[in-house]
């Protein structure tokens, strides 16, 4: 018996009811016979070896959603989500701000094709003729000419209708398997025989039946613009029209339940060119005197140049932040102060990447064993080999090393130009290269070692090397931290 | 009052309550207040003025340039920290604010400062470390704020003193060694303690090894005291210094059976 090798066929499968089916198939699965809606035990006896995967349809329908409100922001105003599987987009009047139907479609398919997505496009006069050809019409960019629809669904087949189980089923039986064998024949038996829904499916893809769709509306951030009468320029009537901003858009925030975690301000001065600060916070607020000293430390950094006419402060990024309760006002203790304002008030004078915390990072090797997280972050603690509380970065050459081989600790050194002699030692703690992170430290090897000096100095030193194979290291001696 | 009528002992205690009072600031929060943070060693917690250090600045500096006692001075000022923090509690938060990036957090965690305790700033000149200090220090959520500055002039640490007694938060400022032969203690400071570190040598172990790191810890200076000088030993991972054992307590050399480096010494009081 000649079977086919599935190797590399990826499907998905779902269970519906008792059975579990087949959800979707790769390519090259398809080309093997497998198809949606097939058993999944018969797809693995057709396929050995054939690679299945639950079905998600939650993820695929979230980032049809995603894919839907990026059209609707980025190529058309009115785009919806059609079905589990595909979006609609009206086409009318935005074309030619993107090149033309042709170009514009070969736009979205190459940001598909990016995306990691196969995507088909049919653009029609009917919402119903571009559904069609979208899915039955075997090519990934299908233009119809205007009027040209019932040519181009006549070869599909009905299934490409979107008829319901009995209608597709009956007319199976009939043996109409093409659109175009409906188009031949006369309305009123159709009616009579298949119901409403067929004759409403065949005017909507020829255009006799209005078919409108809802659109997704992209939800704006909260944003306050201000328009001066007189352009403004001076430190103090900018502050006066931050507070005021602030004001307004605080308002918004609270009407909405919304906090703010990344304020944008833009100025736009009179000469047309815009000045932009942004502001991050470490946690949602919707406090009006925090935001507005915020934004005024930023001040000194806006050049209103002849002066500014309109100025726009939008809540770029928002949480929901519901009211909290006052502890402690009736016991009359003093409500302690917020760390998250402390920590906004010093991102914006320092800058936000110069306010953090450390933590742990899996690695055995010093310099890469701490990582920066976000300043009120949960941090995880290193293990407790020995650490110096300094680190020298780059580690410092250490010379005239005496030191037993192939694991003696030093006996005695010179670093910075002074001779140490060592009174106690510990080590050596041996520290493996990370082959997978760069080739060259396949072999490497480190040996640290603590020491003492006679008066009580400690260091940390380290020798390339295993001391005994020159493929993990040439021997050398070098001086990376310094204990208290 | 007639000081004159009491006997003497309280008639110091009612001047030194005086002069207490004439050094606060017209903005400090009551003495009851502000507690202070004991070091948990009765013999040196007894040397101190009100028994621990209260909230204000504490300065800590190296007793010579060398790297090594420096190191031992940003242990201690991160010890201080730590405790500063334990003590209150779960949420105790610490702002660590630097010029250099030398700094090594491993090597704080093991005196007792953990990471989800420590907030870094990184600045670009000492007068930006005082300047997050004072925000820190003011802002009072913090429990300590630690800072590393090669120069400081007078006025700011006075500014920084006042918002630590104001914020109720410790302000531990490290002292770094700018030249060789200026010491960074020698000028006149608004601090309230000034502390000198010097690493010294550990007491042998009767096998290889390192024993705890010991330094040479003085208060060189402190309001309301007088200075003083102690051998410790470094903090462990609780952030506790502890004083050596007293050679009456060491487990006999000769014996390598008994476990040495874990012996607890001298306890709180």
């Amino acid at each position: 018996m000649l079977r086919a090798d599935g190797a590399g066929a990826l499907v998905t499968a779902h269970k519906i009811g008792n059975q579990n089916l087949l959800a979707a198939a790769c390519p090259r699965g398809r080309a093997l016979g497998l198809a949606r809606g097939m058993p999944l035990a018969k797809a693995r006896l057709l396929v050995p070896g054939l690679d299945v995967r639950a079905a998600d349809a939650e993820g695929d329908s979230a980032w049809l959603a995603r894919l839907g409100l990026f059209a609707a922001r980025r190529w058309t105003p009115r785009a919806a989500v059609s079905g589990p599987d595909g979006l609609w987009l009206d086409l009318t009047g935005t074309a030619h701000l993107l090149g033309g139907e042709r170009a514009m479609c070969a736009r979205i398919l190459g940001f598909c094709r990016r995306l990691g997505f196969t995507a088909r496009i049919a653009v029609a006069g009917t919402a119903g003729a571009a559904h069609a050809l979208a899915r039955f019409g075997g090519e990934p960019l299908i233009l119809c000419p205007s009027g040209g629809e019932a040519d181009a669904v006549a070869p599909l087949p009905l299934a490409a209708l979107r008829l319901d189980e009995a209608a597709s089923s009956a007319a199976h039986r009939l043996g109409l398997d093409r659109i175009g064998a409906l188009l031949a024949m006369p309305r009123g038996p159709l009616q009579r025989r298949f119901g409403p829904t067929l004759l409403t499916r065949l005017d909507q893809a020829l255009g006799g039946a209005a078919e409108p769709f809802d659109p997704i509306v992209p939800e704006e951030p909260p944003s306050v613009l201000l328009r001066f009468i007189e352009p403004i320029a001076t430190a103090e009537a900018i502050e006066q029209a931050i507070a005021e901003a602030v004001r307004r858009l605080v308002h918004r925030l609270a009407e909405a339940g919304l906090g703010v975690r990344r304020l944008v301000l833009a100025c736009q001065r009179v000469d047309n060119s815009e000045q932009c600060q942004c502001v991050n916070l470490a946690r949602a607020v919707r406090d009006g005197d925090h935001i507005r000293r915020l934004l005024c430390a930023k001040i000194e950094k806006i050049e209103p140049g002849f002066g500014i006419e309109r100025l726009r402060l939008t809540a770029a990024r928002v949480e929901p932040l519901a009211p909290r309760a006052v502890d402690g006002a009736l016991a009359g203790a003093p409500a302690a102060p917020d760390l998250a304002l402390l920590v906004d008030r010093l991102a914006v004078r320092l800058g936000a990447r110069r306010v953090h915390r450390l933590t742990a990072r899996e690695s055995d090797l010093p310099e890469r064993s701490v990582g920066r997280i976000s300043p009120l972050g949960g941090a995880a603690a290193w293990p407790s080999w020995p650490r110096p509380v300094r680190l020298l970065v780059p580690p410092e050459p250490v010379e005239q090393v005496m030191a037993l081989l192939p694991d003696g600790a030093p006996v005695r050194f010179t670093w910075r130009g002074r001779a140490y002699r060592v009174a106690a030692a510990d080590g050596p703690e041996r520290v493996y290269g990370e082959w997978w992170r760069c080739p060259q430290e396949r072999e490497a090897v480190r040996d640290y070692f603590q020491v003492e000096d006679e008066v009580g100095a400690r260091f940390w030193l380290y020798r390339c090397g295993d001391g005994g194979d020159p493929a993990t290291g040439d021997q050398s001696w070098h001086m990376h931290g310094l204990f208290g | 009052m007639h000081l004159a009528a009491l006997p003497r002992d309280a008639r110091l205690a009612a001047l030194r309550e005086e002069v207490r009072a004439i050094e606060r600031s017209r903005f400090a929060v009551p003495a009851a207040a502000a507690p202070c943070l004991a070091f948990g060693i009765a013999e040196v917690d007894a040397r101190l003025a009100g028994g621990g250090l209260a909230a204000g600045l504490h300065e800590a500096a190296a007793a010579t340039p060398a790297a090594n006692d420096e190191a031992a001075a940003t242990l201690f000022l991160a010890a201080l920290a730590a405790r500063f923090a334990m003590a209150r509690g779960e949420g105790g938060q610490v702002l660590w604010a630097l010029a250099r990036r030398d700094l090594f957090a491993p090597g704080l965690a093991q005196a007792g400062l953990a990471p989800d305790r420590l907030i870094y700033a990184e600045c670009r000149n000492d007068d930006e470390v005082l300047a997050v200090m004072e925000e820190g220090v003011r802002h009072g959520s913090l429990a300590a704020v630690v800072g590393e500055v090669g120069r400081a002039a007078m006025p700011a640490l006075r500014r920084l003193q006042l918002a630590a007694e104001e914020g109720g938060t410790a302000a531990l400022l490290l002292r770094r060694w700018k030249k060789a032969n200026a010491d960074p203690l020698g000028q006149p400071s608004a601090a309230l303690t000034r502390w000198r570190l010097a690493c010294a040598p550990s007491a042998p172990l009767p096998h290889d090894g390192i024993g705890r790191a010991r330094w040479r810890l003085a208060l060189v200076r402190q309001r309301g005291g007088p200075p003083y000088e102690w051998l410790l030993e470094a903090p462990d991972a609780e952030a506790r210094l502890a004083l050596p054992a007293r050679s009456g307590d060491r487990p006999d050399r000769a014996d390598g059976a008994q476990p040495v480096a874990a012996r607890p010494s001298v306890q709180a009081a």
